[in-house]
């Protein structure tokens, strides 16, 4: 049984339709990612499955039961927000006893001063107490119980945040960006200690994130949102290897993927700026392609064939282990980024002419919609063919390259 | 005392004996009370003007405004009567607020609307209809009369809201997925959270409740309720006639208290009076 399902949920706010009929399954205890960019509906999506915002339609389920009816206290889940939603009057301890507190006390025995001195009260502030020191001791906050937030840093405040939806058992943890407030080094760390967090409670995992790094490296699948639709949920290496979407190859990797228009010529291969690729299009000839190239699967070459890229060099950018040349190719929008081996080609500067060609079989193919196409295309989807990707063809507005910024700490 | 900028020292000079003398001026009533409380009758109309008596007559004057009115007892209904209205508006401003602030429901705008005209009716139009109102419901000259028409506050309602407006959502979401009630979250969460507007507002309605002479005046007639404001009209009337001696004395009395409290809590409350004006 599926630990979450939500099923065709909409959000509208006014005119802006904030979610857009997203159909989605989460298996028992995995880890599932919802990467997009920021205002794509993400936090709404959570919001709504943890009761926070009614939806305007659809359904979502936890465990096999229907929940749209049910108040966010009944759904039985745990949430991290995006600002940690600390209350700034307590203590850390205050904090994370909360939950325990408002559901393990009755309403007399939360009574300020008499309420300790009830019959049984005692014994369940004590217990209580103790499973908030077991969980902030496993979060190595045991130190900081009798702080508030305000006496805390960034990152201790978001192990506070993590602690307070720990200290009971949820059915289900969502994460909204938890370490986007972190710096770099910081951020790196939390990502391993969140991934173990999540090996040991073994409880299902829903993590957003606008950061593919995070994505990538966390998830068992990811899925890729974007203007509110969901447009693949596939495992990381899948979503990279295989968008089927242009918008979700354009999103995914760093430097972004080499995008060349494209014709389909009579003997099947694909005409691009100054090459003819040998790809199985499957596609009737005249028809236009969108060609993606990933930088690291083009490599400069010597000869050349029919399948080689002529251009101009634009700019060198030497990182260390990798050398990223922007290469101008006559006829093609923007310069054509390829990673070289920077050992071998250190001598590269700004005008010299450079042959370049893709390795076999890399080469990605969009059709005029932006949708995945060629013949090696499998079924659009990751593992759950019925529930992975929907793509509406009339919501489709074909977004144009979109800038992502790069994360400081790259993932390619 | 230096500011950003250094003052050349005549600047500052002349700042400072600027400030002094408009703090006098605004002092001079109060002073000229603590002085004629503690000259003699017949020294007090004497043409000269002097601050300290040629002889102290302070223990028989503050004697007097002791025995001959139930002074203590008007100072403990003044102290019940502020802060039970104040904790009525309390509880009645802090849900309301918190529904206006946050809460999303048909009629919200138009309710707010009403608020603020709440907020511009100042309370002496309102006498008439109110003695009309407690004297149907039989409760003139009773504690009730002098508490019951300040429990609903649009001021407060008001400044709560503003104030509630500024907590973030994911508190109040963090809340509800605690298991947090409504009424908890205001309580819990909202109340604390908003302290220094809570702190403004409790200090300027207990000094506005501390001084209002209007509503009592109306209110009341017996003397074992009487505000201390009310209470010295009462003592000018009964007891001291022209002997100002023994009523300046009272009112020293009387105004002692607010001045001991804001000399104690002065931060706060200059934080209140900018937060409510700000805000
Ligand atoms: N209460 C609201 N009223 C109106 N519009 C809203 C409201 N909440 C969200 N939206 C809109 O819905 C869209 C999605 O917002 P959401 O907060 O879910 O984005 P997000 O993906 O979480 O972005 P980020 O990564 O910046 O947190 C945005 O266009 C936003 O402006
Ligand atoms: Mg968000």
């Amino acid at each position: 049984m599926p630990s979450v399902v939500v099923a065709g949920i909409e959000k509208r706010f006014g005119d802006t339709v904030a979610v857009d009929d997203v159909t989605l399954e989460i298996a028992q205890g995995e880890f599932l990612t919802l990467l997009g960019p920021s205002g794509c509906g993400k936090s709404t999506l959570l919001r709504i499955i943890a009761g926070l915002e009614p939806q305007t339609s659809g359904s979502v389920s936890i465990d096999g039961r229907v929940v749209d009816h049910l108040r966010p206290k009944q759904r039985d889940i745990a949430m991290v927000f995006q600002s940690y939603a600390l209350y700034p009057h307590m203590t850390v301890s205050q904090n994370m006893a909360l939950p325990l507190v408002m559901r393990q006390l009755t309403l007399a025995q939360r009574l300020p001063l008499i309420g300790r001195f009830l019959p049984g009260s005692r014994g369940a502030r004590a217990a209580i107490e103790a499973r908030v020191r077991e969980v902030a001791a496993a979060l190595e906050i045991d130190h900081l119980l009798g702080r508030k937030p305000g006496q805390l840093s960034g990152g201790q405040r978001q192990r506070v945040a993590v602690g307070r939806a720990m200290v009971r058992h949820p059915r289900v943890f969502l994460m909204d960006e938890p370490l986007s407030n972190l710096d770099a080094k910081l951020r790196v760390q939390m990502r391993a200690e969140i991934k173990e967090l999540h090996r040991r409670l073994g409880i299902t995992f829903l993590y957003v994130t606008h950061d593919q790094a995070e994505a990538m490296t966390m998830s068992d699948r990811v899925a890729v949102m974007m203007e509110g639709e969901l447009l693949q949920v596939a495992p990381p290496k899948t979503i990279y290897a295989a968008p089927a979407d242009m918008r979700v190859a354009t999103f995914i990797g760093s430097p972004r993927i080499n995008l060349l228009g494209g014709v389909v010529r009579g003997d099947g291969a694909v005409e691009v700026p100054t090459a003819v690729l040998d790809v199985a299009a499957g596609l009737s000839a005249g028809s236009t392609v969108t060609v993606g190239l990933r930088p690291e699967s083009l490599a400069l070459v010597e000869v050349n064939g029919r399948d080689t890229f002529r251009g101009t060099v634009r700019a060198v950018e030497h990182l260390g282990a990798d050398l990223f040349v922007h290469a101008e190719v006559e006829g093609a929008a923007e310069p054509v980024i390829l990673r070289a081996d920077p050992a071998a080609h250190d001598g590269l500067a700004y005008g010299d002419a450079v042959c370049f060609a893709p390795r076999p079989g890399a080469a990605l193919l969009f059709d005029g919609e932006g949708r995945r196409t060629g013949l090696d295309v499998p079924a659009p989807c990751g593992p759950s063919p019925a529930l992975g990707l929907r793509l509406d063809d009339a919501a489709f507005r074909a977004a144009g390259p979109m800038t992502v910024p790069r994360p400081v700490d790259q993932w390619r | 005392m230096s500011g950003h900028h250094s003052l050349s020292p005549f600047a500052a000079l002349g700042r400072h004996a600027t400030l002094l003398g408009t703090a006098l001026f605004m002092l001079m009533p109060f002073i000229w009370m603590v002085s004629l409380s503690i000259k003699s009758p017949g020294e007090a109309f004497q043409a000269r003007f002097a601050l300290w008596p040629e002889t102290f007559y302070g223990v028989e004057n503050f004697a007097k405004a002791l025995t001959s009115v139930p002074l203590a007892r008007f100072m403990a209904n003044g102290v019940f009567v502020a802060f039970a209205v104040l904790a009525l508006q309390i509880l009645v401003a802090a849900p309301c607020a918190y529904a206006l602030a946050k809460l999303r429901f048909p009629g919200r705008d138009a309710l707010f609307a009403l608020v603020l005209i709440g907020l511009l009716i100042p309370q002496e139009v309102l006498g008439l209809p109110l003695f009309i109102l407690f004297h149907l419901m039989g409760l003139l000259d009773t504690y009730a009369a002098l508490i019951l028409p300040f429990s609903v506050s649009p001021f407060a309602i008001f400044l709560f809201r503003q104030f509630f407006k500024s907590v973030p959502d994911d508190l109040i979401h963090a809340a509800r997925l605690d298991g947090l009630s409504e009424l908890a979250i205001v309580w819990r969460i909202m109340v604390p959270a908003a302290m220094p507007a809570i702190i403004a507002f409790a200090i300027l309605s207990v000094i506005s409740r501390w001084n209002n002479l209007f509503w009592p005046m109306i209110a009341v007639s017996s003397e074992e309720l009487m505000p201390p404001s009310l209470g010295i009209v009462f003592f000018r009337d009964e007891e001291a006639g022209n002997d100002y001696g023994p009523l300046m004395a009272a009112a020293t009395l009387v105004v002692a208290p607010l001045v001991i409290a804001f000399l104690a809590a002065q931060k706060r409350f200059i934080e209140g009076v900018t937060l409510s004006g700000l805000k």
